[in-house]
């Protein structure tokens, strides 16, 4: 392998794991949800998108191993990495919270992922590109699921209407990092391999401020801050989760299940 | 005459029970059969519900993301379950929130094996084994319970059981042949759940109360003994494939009875444990109430957004 092409590898390992890892991360948080949401519809629904993204990261973190080409298996990158090493956005490690913070987070995520997809599912990589396409779709119903009901909490009573206020407020300012471009990313975009996400950015806020409006919401008046969870500096969350989710698993390291 | 009526029509109601016509919901049916499927039905609703809880505490622990997406679709067919089964009562005429808040007021049971709490991850494939295993043999049997809806939401839900059971299976046979560590993980969860799923099946017989008219109804159509008996053979050869023991010292095939004989079951466990007195009884019901009323704002919401605003979109279609 030439040094140029061992460098695309690791660069486009890295790109995967940190859209892998997005998704892993969510998928634990509404997990969280089954079996404690508000009627049992929804406890369908939230397992649903749960096991939609674990699909996504199984293939993004296998994908990953592979580039990387170390062996390192999906369950290797899941469960034998430190905070330091997972790349996911501070958004999605957020805890649960309550139903308004829960369809906020989806709203702002799940129409951020839909478009970044689409354009991915262009990508000269065929793997990211396929698993982008049938993640495209996923994330559809995903932002259809959370519009329903941000209309119906925004434009509900006075009490869902501030809670969703409160959400927006509290989860806006994390969402600056989606649209920056990690290091080492703009080789992956111009060779037609990665997206840049800054590109999504106009169509995102379009679309997120379509849907508040219809639900009688508006984008906050709150700067998106700068945060490095793409980087691995993360908020003190994430070890808490990392902690629940990997002790079994490292507990017996010698173990197949 | 009221009473004369009645009388031929229950006759009529008998025939066709007797002659394995299903009984569908604008028939005309007797207020005890009503009742008594009702409570039933309902009772299946509210395990499933709470049947979410022991399994769903392994989701955020699974040890391997195959493992953690199978689990979560498995609780993920429970809550559909328990949508199911609540639809089938409501074509009885009771609504579904008056039976949710019959179970989250304590006047409605689950059942009892859901007070018994997931210590490790091997209890994961125990319940599937185990639990889903005696589920089967009782759900099976009601697929040809008398009354239609009943009876057909059986057949889908034996399906998707038949899968739980069998990742049950499978999770526990890679535990046992695994590790020492994993195979003592697995035997230890084998003992706790061996005894409560041979409970499963309610009182023996002979002090099975409400049994006789169930059966003559239609509604049941094995008896609790018998549906047991049925598990415990099914089961014997399993334990051996997957190489655990099961804790009965007086476990063993009888040739002249062509089934196996099983020790004592501790009824009083049983009894204490329906009355209230288990490991996880007020556990389980705390956490469907909080999750209920933590719940009341966003169905409030649901409720008033639709009556602004569904009306307006059923005019324009």
């Amino acid at each position: 392998m030439t040094d140029a092409l061992a460098a695309t590898r690791s660069r486009l390992c890295d790109y995967a794991l940190a859209l892998g890892d997005d998704c892993l991360i969510l998928s634990h948080r509404l997990s969280e949800w089954t079996g404690n949401a508000p009627d049992f519809e929804e406890d369908v629904a939230l397992s649903n998108l749960a096991l939609d993204l674990l699909g996504q990261a199984r293939g993004l973190l296998t994908h990953a191993g592979e580039l990387e080409g170390s062996g390192r298996s999906e369950d290797d990158l899941a469960y034998w990495r430190d905070d330091l090493q997972f790349r996911n956005l501070i958004l999605v490690e957020q805890p649960k919270g309550d139903f308004a913070w829960t369809v906020t987070r989806n709203l702002l995520f799940s129409t951020y992922q839909e478009l970044l997809y689409q354009e991915l599912s262009q990508s000269a990589e065929p793997i990211l590109a396929g698993i982008a396409a049938k993640g495209a779709l996923e994330a559809s119903y995903h932002c259809e699921h959370a519009a329903l009901w941000t209309a119906r909490l925004g434009d509900g009573t006075a009490e869902s209407h501030q809670r969703m206020e409160q959400a927006l407020m509290a989860l806006w300012p994390l969402t600056g990092e989606m649209f920056e471009l990690a290091p080492g990313q703009a080789e992956l975009v111009s060779a037609g391999l990665a997206v840049d996400p800054s590109l999504v950015l106009e169509q995102w806020q379009l679309r997120v401020g379509e849907k508040l409006q219809d639900a009688t919401l508006s984008i906050p008046r709150v700067p998106q801050r700068r945060c490095q969870g793409r980087l691995g500096f993360h908020s003190e969350h994430l070890g808490h989760l990392l902690a629940e989710m990997q002790h079994l698993h490292r507990s017996h390291p010698d173990a197949s299940w | 005459m009221e009473q004369m009526v009645d009388d031929s029509l229950e006759d009529a109601f008998q025939h066709r029970i007797d002659a394995e016509v299903k009984i569908e919901p604008r028939d005309w049916m007797p207020e005890r059969y009503r009742a008594s499927l009702v409570r039933q039905i309902a009772q299946h609703a509210h395990s499933e519900i709470i049947g979410m809880q022991p399994e769903g505490n392994w989701i955020t622990r699974a040890p391997s993301l195959r493992r953690k997406a199978i689990l979560l679709a498995k609780v993920q067919d429970e809550a559909g379950h328990g949508l199911y089964l609540y639809s089938a009562a409501e074509t009885l005429g009771v609504d579904r929130e008056a039976l949710v808040d019959m179970l989250q007021t304590g006047r409605q049971k689950y059942s009892s094996i859901f007070n018994y709490p997931t210590l490790s991850w091997a209890d994961v494939g125990s319940i599937g084994w185990l639990v889903d295993g005696a589920a089967i043999t009782n759900q099976l049997a009601l697929t040809h319970t008398s009354y239609g809806p009943y009876a057909r939401a059986m057949v889908k839900i034996c399906r998707e059981e038949s899968f739980h059971q069998r990742q049950g299976f499978e999770l526990l046979w890679h535990l046992s042949h695994g590790t020492e560590a994993q195979h003592e993980m697995a035997q230890e969860s084998v003992n706790r759940w061996w005894w409560p799923s041979l409970m499963m099946f309610g009182p023996p017989d002979h002090s099975s109360p409400n049994s006789e008219q169930s059966m003559r109804w239609g509604i049941k159509r094995v008896s609790n003994d018998e549906l047991r008996r049925r598990f415990v053979d099914m089961t014997v050869p399993q334990a051996r494939a997957l190489g655990v023991l099961l804790p009965d010292p007086e476990l063993r095939w009888n040739e002249s009875t062509g089934h196996h004989d099983f020790g004592p079951i501790n009824w009083d466990e049983f009894h204490r444990v329906v009355g209230g007195d288990g490991p996880c009884n007020a556990e389980r019901l705390t956490r469907r109430r909080r999750a209920h009323e933590e719940g009341e704002w966003v169905r409030e919401a649901a409720r008033s957004w639709a009556t602004r605003h569904v009306p307006a979109r059923i005019e324009a279609a």
